[in-house]
């Protein structure tokens, strides 16, 4: 038995050879194009291997090469701003070297390794490093300091360390134990990066999405479960988180969706600026596209790959944010590969492991005391695409009961325009309550009791709802008219959120407060009023009212809002004279 | 090269021959199947190792013996492909069947189509008008758009599709669709309805048809669509046409892909069509768009019949996964006498924001479009409550929207087979329409487009 044996079987993504040495998840390449591929499964002799290119054309009796290497992400200064595939191979390099259509048997390195970074040391010689520590720093774009780390497993006494200029490749720093590093490093994509230990989150991640922050917040270091049917906006939504979430960086995998859906986000996000920190999105954004019509092996690596390469930035002390749109289509390809190895099938065809995969996913989530003592974390979201919006599916219940947030897109309210169409009433998030003293110390001592007291008043709309539905709302005593009104203001004028909109799509969290804060300020104005003999249709009616509505379209509200609401307070108070 | 005949079938089940001891085969190779009276068939190879091939075979299995011979012929399916193929009427295997010659060939393509890489794409921002308010007004079509039709059976869709082909044009400009027609396992009557429209307006020297009818072999409809695509990408990217491709029905050609699985003894999906079928449907539907540095373009118009009229069924709903957007057709409608009979509740047009608007079609165009569809949603809603409530119930507003829900479908939608509307004849119509609704309701309507557009400001 030795590195080479021959081609048994094809059948689609899935090769059998024969009289090859191989061990689980080794990478080969097969054929005489030498497609890439990984061992999924050993029978005996056959060694099963799903391959990441297409296999037409492919024959029994071609060559398999054992690399004997397991699949790996290149990890280093340049990651940042690229786009890649499944399997880490950049899309523009593709494109030199394919043209626009993506044939196959091309190599690629996932960046350039003759590009000059300038290193600056963080340590000296004589010092003792341990894994993970940071020996130096490369600044990689505006935002981002790529800190070059002692890989996990190394140690020893540094020997000697470079300054200045280099490539990844080259040596800069020597152990006194003869190690030899450079700026690049490699690690096995199915395999967790280690950290010391894991915290629990009590951090935010800021989204500036209205519905998120406020009512369903996601902690850094959480995981959120985004499940809709088509059309309902996931793919909007996590577009805008990749967009305005206060992480330092983004990871974003487009697995198994559109080309146009990448296309546009390649087109816009060079020229959208981070609010959080002012410079372009690119800078800290790094992209994994593979497209429903892309090879669906390297469908089911993107996802590792994405999230391998978002542990290794949490490690330098990093809150990375990561996106997967869609999870169902990695879960998909997983099942495609599992029913060509013939597997016993689980639910609904997926394989038996399906669920422990899942977990084991988002489980690499988390908020993390690294290596070096740092404090770093990785927030996963994961869209879901259940058939036919139906949520009792294997993908969505997997999902459902390992994330501590849902985010539940509804089909109903994306018809009616509503977005982002989350669904106020069955979505969740069970981090508020280690949270809530980030929000008190940070925007407001009251933050989660006006938060109570908000989705409380949308519980009660609903319950009025089907009243009205029976009766028509006339009926209603006065004050319960009132409560709808105030509720229509929380779904019309804080709930909505035009993703595209040019100053409406992201809405600062202080801003998010005094927006809520208004709304119980027109509630406890109008209640008054009415107690006065006011009459509701001339309360709901105030200009002011509706001027305070529609200044959230406009920049620099929150320098207003507050004007604003004290002038719809007291038009308010004057419709009781009017009586 | 072909290699030698094999005489090796073990096993004949469905649409798959199965046999062994052959030479090495090469996954996805053509094959030709010689029956002892003579008759030759095609396939594919469907699963290639030293001791077993299984082979999906075209036209059926039918009279397959173990008698039969089996050559491979060496390579992959291609087409033949040359811009004489515009104006060809060819079969569902890409054999000519309008009695015209062979196609000579530019090049050979392989059908199977790679990817378009993503990141050498180009985003699609051109509004194609279709002289169908519906559409035009409330799920713009852009062109390198996938946006299906979401139909059912003994509705309208193919006149819908067809006025669509005749009338699509871009804004201002006189350039010319090509249009790549695929049938699979219609019957020979909406054939023949779509043939003699093409032919009556002159369409059909600047078409190509790839024709697999109800009689046709059904497994060949796995490869006809393939080959329509690749005939539509050697147009639009290597000769520069504007093509519209427009396949129908896509339910039969999921159904033949269900027949494949099942004669494999595939673990089934939902409502037993493979659990591939996402990607696979994604291989067609991915092959539209535009490419960067090059003019032509791929704009595809897929039909399918919901099975029971249902959305959730597995084909509308992996299609509305993959696809940009939906068109869907309204059997309520059809049968109040409306055509175009286009339910714009459920429809979408995933990419309307990047093509409508002052540089394209008219700057009021959004503000329009969303309130012409809110209105009507909230007509549409009332009808439930008045049935319940009655109409004295409601207040002056909601009387209104009422009303106006009925003149939506009778004055904007309805449209005759060959009334082409531009796209500010549209959007007046709406204005006109709007009008019967008291301003003060029509609160998605800019102030600045009110004052421009209202007709009582325009007198
Ligand atoms: N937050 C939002 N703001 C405005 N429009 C939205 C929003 N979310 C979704 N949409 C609309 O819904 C359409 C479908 O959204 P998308 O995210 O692509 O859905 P999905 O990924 O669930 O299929 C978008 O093209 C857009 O028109
Ligand atoms: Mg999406």
């Amino acid at each position: 038995m030795n590195n080479e044996g021959v081609i048994y079987r094809i059948s689609g993504p899935v090769v059998t050879a024969t009289g090859m040495n191989a061990a689980m998840y080794d990478v080969v390449r097969v054929g005489h194009e030498g497609l890439m591929g990984e061992v999924i499964e050993l029978h005996g002799e056959k060694a099963v291997i799903q391959v990441y290119e297409d296999t037409s054309g492919i024959r029994p009796g071609e060559p398999v090469l054992n690399t004997q290497e397991t699949l790996s992400v290149s990890l280093g200064p340049g990651l940042l701003t690229q786009i890649y595939d499944g399997i880490q191979r950049p899309l523009p390099t593709l494109e030199e070297e394919m043209g626009v259509f993506i044939t196959r048997g091309v190599d690629a390195d996932a960046f350039d390794l003759e590009k000059i970074w300038t290193f600056e040391p963080q340590v000296a010689v004589g010092d003792e490093v341990v894994a993970g520590q940071v020996i130096g720093h490369v600044q990689e774009t505006e935002t981002i300091v790529h800190k070059i780390m002692v890989p996990p497993s190394v140690s020893g006494v540094v020997k000697s360390i470079e300054s200045g200029d280099f490539n990844v490749t080259q040596t800069i720093c020597v152990l006194d134990n003869g190690t030899e590093m450079q700026m690049m490093q490699k690690w096995p994509v199915r395999t967790p990066r280690p950290f010391q230990q894991k915290y629990a989150p009590e951090t935010p991640l800021i989204t500036g999405m209205r519905i998120l922050d406020f009512l369903f917040p996601l902690a850094k270091g959480g995981a959120a479960g985004i499940p809709g049917p088509f059309g309902s906006g996931k793919t909007v939504t996590q577009q805008s988180l990749a967009k305005y979430s206060d992480a330092q960086l983004v990871v974003y995998i487009g697995c198994g969706e559109r080309g146009n859906e990448m296309t546009e986000v390649l087109d816009e996000f060079p020229h959208l600026i981070d609010p959080n920190t002012g410079k372009p999105l690119m800078e800290r954004t790094v992209m994994i596209a593979n497209t429903s019509n892309m090879p669906v092996a390297a469908r089911e690596a993107s996802v590792y790959t994405g999230i391998t390469i978002a542990e290794y930035f949490r490690d330098m002390g990093y809150d990375v944010a990561l996106m997967a749109d869609s999870t169902s289509r990695w879960a998909e390809a997983m099942r495609e590969i599992s029913s060509r190895l013939e597997e016993m099938p689980g639910e609904e065809g997926y394989p038996a492991y399906l669920s422990s995969r899942i977990a084991e996913f988002y489980e690499r989530a988390g908020r993390v005391e690294t290596l070096n003592g740092d404090d770093g974390s990785v927030t996963v979201i994961g869209a879901v695409s259940p058939p036919g919006g139906d949520i009792s599916e294997p993908v969505s219940q997997g999902t459902l009961r390992i994330v501590k947030v849902f985010w539940g897109l509804d089909a109903g309210l994306a018809r009616q325009r509503h977005f982002p169409a989350i669904n106020w009433l069955n979505s969740y998030s069970l981090y508020p309550q280690s949270l809530d003293q980030w929000f008190r110390d940070n925007i407001s001592q009251d933050f989660p009791e006006v938060r109570t007291q908000i989705s409380g008043l949308l519980q009660i709309e609903s319950e009025l709802q089907e009243i009205v539905q029976l009766v028509g709302s006339d009926a209603l005593p006065t004050d319960q008219q009132l409560t709808l009104e105030v509720a229509r203001m929380i779904r019309e004028y804080f709930l909505q959120q035009n993703g595209f909109h040019d100053v409406d799509a992201y809405c600062d969290i202080h801003l998010q407060y005094q927006m809520a804060k208004a709304i119980l300020s027109f509630q406890d104005a109008a209640k008054s009023a009415m107690a006065g003999g006011a009459v509701l249709n001339d309360v709901v009616n105030v200009p002011a009212r509706s001027d305070l509505m529609r200044g959230r379209f406009e920049k620099g509200y929150i320098d207003i809002i507050a004007d604003m609401v004290k002038k719809m307070t007291d038009e308010i108070a004057e419709t009781v004279e009017e009586n | 090269m072909t290699g030698k005949e094999y005489r090796t079938i073990t096993d004949v089940k469905g649409p798959l021959v199965f046999l062994n001891k052959t030479e090495p085969v090469a996954f996805g190779e053509i094959v030709t199947l010689r029956l002892s009276n003579g008759t030759i068939k095609n396939g594919q190879v469907l699963d290639t190792s030293d001791d077993l091939v299984i082979v999906q075979v075209f036209e059926g299995t039918a009279k397959i013996d173990r008698e039969s011979g089996v050559t491979f012929m060496g390579d992959v399916f291609k087409l033949p492909v040359s811009t004489d193929l515009v104006g060809r009427i060819l079969d569902g295997a890409g054999r000519p069947r309008d009695g015209g010659p062979e196609i000579v060939a530019d090049e050979k393509a392989d059908i199977i189509g790679a990817a378009i890489n993503p990141y050498s794409r180009q985003s699609p921002n051109d509004f194609i008008q279709t002289g169908v308010s519906a559409i035009d007004l409330c799920t713009s079509l852009v062109r390198g758009q996938k946006l299906p039709i979401f139909s059912a059976s003994g509705l309208p869709h193919n006149d819908i599709a067809l006025q669509i082909a005749r009338q699509a044009k871009l804004k201002d400009s006189d350039e010319e669709f090509i249009v790549v027609f695929c049938a699979m396992g219609i019957t020979a009557e909406e054939y023949n309805f779509f043939r003699s429209d093409l032919e009556r307006t002159g369409a059909l020297e600047n078409a190509v048809l790839f024709v697999n009818l109800a009689d046709d072999p059904a497994v060949e409809r796995i490869i006809t669509p393939r080959l329509a695509l690749t005939a539509a990408e050697y147009l639009a990217f290597e000769k520069d046409y504007h093509v519209l491709v427009i396949y129908t029905d896509m339910t039969n050609y999921c159904d033949a892909l269900r027949q494949i699985g099942a004669a494999r003894e595939e673990v089934p999906g939902r409502r037993g069509y493979p659990g591939y079928m996402y990607t696979d449907l994604a291989m067609l539907y991915e092959r539209a768009g535009i490419i960067k540095n090059k003019k032509g373009s791929i704009t595809q118009f897929p039909i399918l019949t919901m099975p029971g009229d249902d959305i959730t069924h597995p084909i509308p709903d992996l299609s509305g996964y993959i696809t940009e957007g939906q068109i869907v057709i309204s059997r309520e409608l059809h049968q109040q006498g409306i055509y175009p009979p286009i339910n714009v509740l459920p429809s979408l047009s995933r990419l309307m924001g990047s093509c409508i608007g002052e540089k394209t079609t008219r700057e009021d165009h959004k503000s329009v479009s969303d309130q012409m569809y809110a209105a009507y949603a909230q007509g549409r809603e009332l009808r439930g409550l008045v049935a319940i409530v009655g109409e004295d119930a409601l207040n002056e507003r909601d009387k209104q929207l009422l009303d106006f829900s009925g003149v939506f479908e009778d004055k904007f939608l309805r449209q005759t087979r060959d009334e082409d509307r531009s796209i500010e004849e549209t959007l007046d119509l709406c204005w006109t329409l709007m009008s019967a609704i008291d301003t003060k309701y029509l609160v998605r309507l800019d102030q600045k487009w009110i004052d421009k557009y209202h007709p009582d400001n325009r007198a």
